[in-house]
């Protein structure tokens, strides 16, 4: 994928109004689809839910978007959407693009805080220039806009760009649309690992097999993926280059081989081997090799992820009598206990920011998405579903995805740390699970 | 003497063939993934009597093809809900197995756990290993060596049967005692 040039628009001078540019508006709940591709993994998105501060945004069409063969508008409204921060507003029938001065006053009737408008034009050599301008209809300032020439293939790419420079500028966070998710889809007895694009399109699979895999793993460059594979009929780790295809068996000692996590650094694993007897933790070589106990215990260790900052490990241990989610050094040593409500607390994801662990609790027969905060240790339910299983944090700590069980049929959503905004991305064939999202692209 | 191959180290070197130079995806449906069998069983291979009444000995319980092991013998064992004891009813099927590898020393059985489909997938592969090695426990009290047999897990990721019942949970608690 390759983007030749971004170009900051030059700015068009405009009055400065005095009202500020966040304010309390009713949301609005808006179902965004996107269209259907032919490939076997693909996704319509399903956004539900009412958030309490959503910046309302009218998105316009694109000067020449109808003729282009990506709706770039649609993309970039969907994204903003799901991020939960922002409401669409209705912006058809006016015809802009990145050089109108738009009549804000028109806009402000509309309710829309924010308008973007812009064009894509077709060039001589089959590629597209693609331009934006967003502005601030309220105080009434272009807040500035870019440029990009790139291929037909690599359009969804510049939307979700649009997007997270749409997202940034406006809450001063680091946008996630254009990170890629992995997850494993399950069609018969075939199964596939996939990697997409943060909105679930443009999946393209990375492996297929006629046994299980489980438990895929970004590595900090987001070039890597472990995960477990059957193949040999019984679980080993693999560590496999997304873009060659060129795969590493990391961990096939006697027994079990399972549950990868990456160091911060990328140059060593963490796994679940039972080797020695009994399902216990080591830190092992990304490249291979002699793997080294980080604990003993009498029970089942499980499930690490690192901390961002590569200090901690969380993990799963069933030590106390029942499995909760414990933290250690990752040089070792004692461990802490994390969860306290509950018999049954599994599958830790901790958010980059250090903030928050969320993860599955069993309750009454069902399992469900939690997420704690790490400072003070309060819990917060998330969903309404009572078949949730692996949570993993975006790169910004601002969303979760997680599997779940919707009528009958496995899928995956993502959610706000709130609970408030999910949406679903939902698959088109065979039941979709264990989905690990990517790092931001470097 | 009549001896099996395994085919392991072969299907091995074919991933690793297929790994080398390979553009994105991988696709392993292409690949040889049975194992395939040895020769077939050779009565009279241990010539050497000859003369008109010699009869040559027929011994099925040699089972020269990979997935067999003892005959007329259990290979699975079933546990209950939350449970990593192997149970009484069961004693007599390992006895079997056991007699087995420790007349066949050349045999190695895969004693592969699950679990029913309750549950996270690797806290279920962990528990399914507690089944697994379960049974190694039994299967070494009985003599069997170490060497001829390997706990693994499965978890909750090959039931043997379909289901959301306690009949269907009750049958995917278990631990297959796989003679590769």
């Amino acid at each position: 994928m390759t983007i030749d040039r971004i170009i900051p628009l030059a700015s068009l001078a405009s009055p400065v109004a005095a009202q500020p540019l966040f304010s309390r508006r009713n949301a609005v709940v808006a179902l965004a689809a996107s269209a259907a591709l032919p490939a076997l993994a693909q996704f319509r998105v399903e956004i539900s839910g009412v958030g309490l501060t959503q910046l309302p945004i009218a998105i316009a069409p694109l000067r020449g978007e109808a003729q282009a063969p990506q709706k770039i508008s649609a993309i970039v409204q969907a994204d903003l959407e799901r991020s939960g921060r922002f409401a669409g507003v209705d912006a058809s029938g006016q015809q802009l693009d990145e050089t109108s001065r738009p009549d804000l006053s028109l806009w402000r009737q509309r309710r829309a805080d924010v308008l973007s408008c812009g064009s894509i034009t077709p060039l001589a050599d089959g590629r597209f220039d693609v331009r934006f301008r967003l502005w601030d209809v309220v105080k009434a300032q272009d807040l500035g806009g870019q440029s990009f020439v790139v291929t037909a293939g690599d359009l969804r790419l510049v939307a979700h760009r649009i997007a997270d420079f749409i997202y940034e500028k406006l809450t001063g966070e680091r946008g996630v649309f254009s990170t890629r998710i992995a997850y494993v889809t399950k069609v018969g007895s075939r199964y596939s690992l996939w990697v997409a694009d943060a909105d679930g399109e443009n999946a393209q699979s990375a492996l297929s097999s006629p046994e299980p895999i489980i438990s895929p793993a970004w590595s900090p460059s987001g070039q890597q993926l472990a995960y477990v594979s059957f193949e040999s009929r019984k679980p080993v780790v693999y560590v496999h280059d997304v873009s060659t295809g060129r795969r590493r068996l990391i961990a096939n000692f006697r027994g079990s081989n399972s549950a990868p996590a990456w160091s911060p650094d990328g140059r060593q694993l963490a796994v679940t081997l039972s080797r020695d007897g009994g399902s216990q933790l080591y830190t092992i070589d990304a490249n291979g090799g002699e793997p080294r106990r980080l604990m003993q215990s009498g029970g089942i260790d499980t499930e690490p992820v690192y901390s961002s900052d590569g200090a901690s490990i969380y993990f799963v241990s069933d030590r106390g009598g029942s499995p909760q989610i414990y933290r250690v050094a990752s040089s070792g040593g004692a461990a802490q206990r994390i969860t306290f409500n509950g018999n049954y607390n599994i599958s830790p994801s901790v958010s980059p920011d250090g903030q928050w662990l969320a993860y599955i609790t069993r309750t009454g027969g069902a399992f469900k998405l939690q997420v704690m905060d790490l400072k003070s240790g309060t819990v917060t339910a998330l969903t309404d579903t009572s078949a949730d299983e692996s949570p993993s944090f975006a790169p910004n700590s601002r969303l979760i995805v997680y599997a779940t069980r919707q009528q009958g049929r496995e899928a995956l959503m993502t959610t706000t740390l709130d609970g408030k905004i999910k949406a679903r991305l939902a698959g088109q064939g065979g039941d979709i699970r264990e989905p690990a999202w990517g790092p931001f692209q470097k | 003497m009549i001896r099996t191959q395994f085919k392991r180290a072969c299907f091995a070197l074919t991933i690793a063939a297929l790994v080398a130079g390979c553009s994105s995806g991988v696709d392993l449906d292409k690949a040889p993934v049975e194992d395939r069998g040895a020769t077939a069983t050779m009565p009279g291979a241990n010539t050497g009597n000859t003369g008109e009444s010699s009869v040559a000995p027929v011994d099925l319980t040699q089972s020269a093809r990979p997935g067999e092991g003892p005959v007329g013998v259990a290979h699975v064992i079933y546990f209950d809900f939350d449970s990593f004891v192997v149970k009484p009813e069961f004693q007599g099927a390992l006895e079997g197995h056991a007699k087995y590898l420790k007349s066949h020393t050349a045999r190695k059985v895969m004693l592969e756990g699950h679990t029913d489909e309750r549950g996270g997938r690797e806290y279920n592969l962990a528990l399914g290993q507690k089944r697994a090695e379960a049974v190694r426990r039994s299967l070494s009290l009985l003599g069997v060596t170490d060497a001829q047999m390997e706990a693994v897990s499965f978890g909750k990721e090959k039931p043997a049967v379909q289901g959301h019942t306690e009949d269907a949970f009750a049958q995917n608690r278990r631990v297959e005692l796989s003679y590769r």
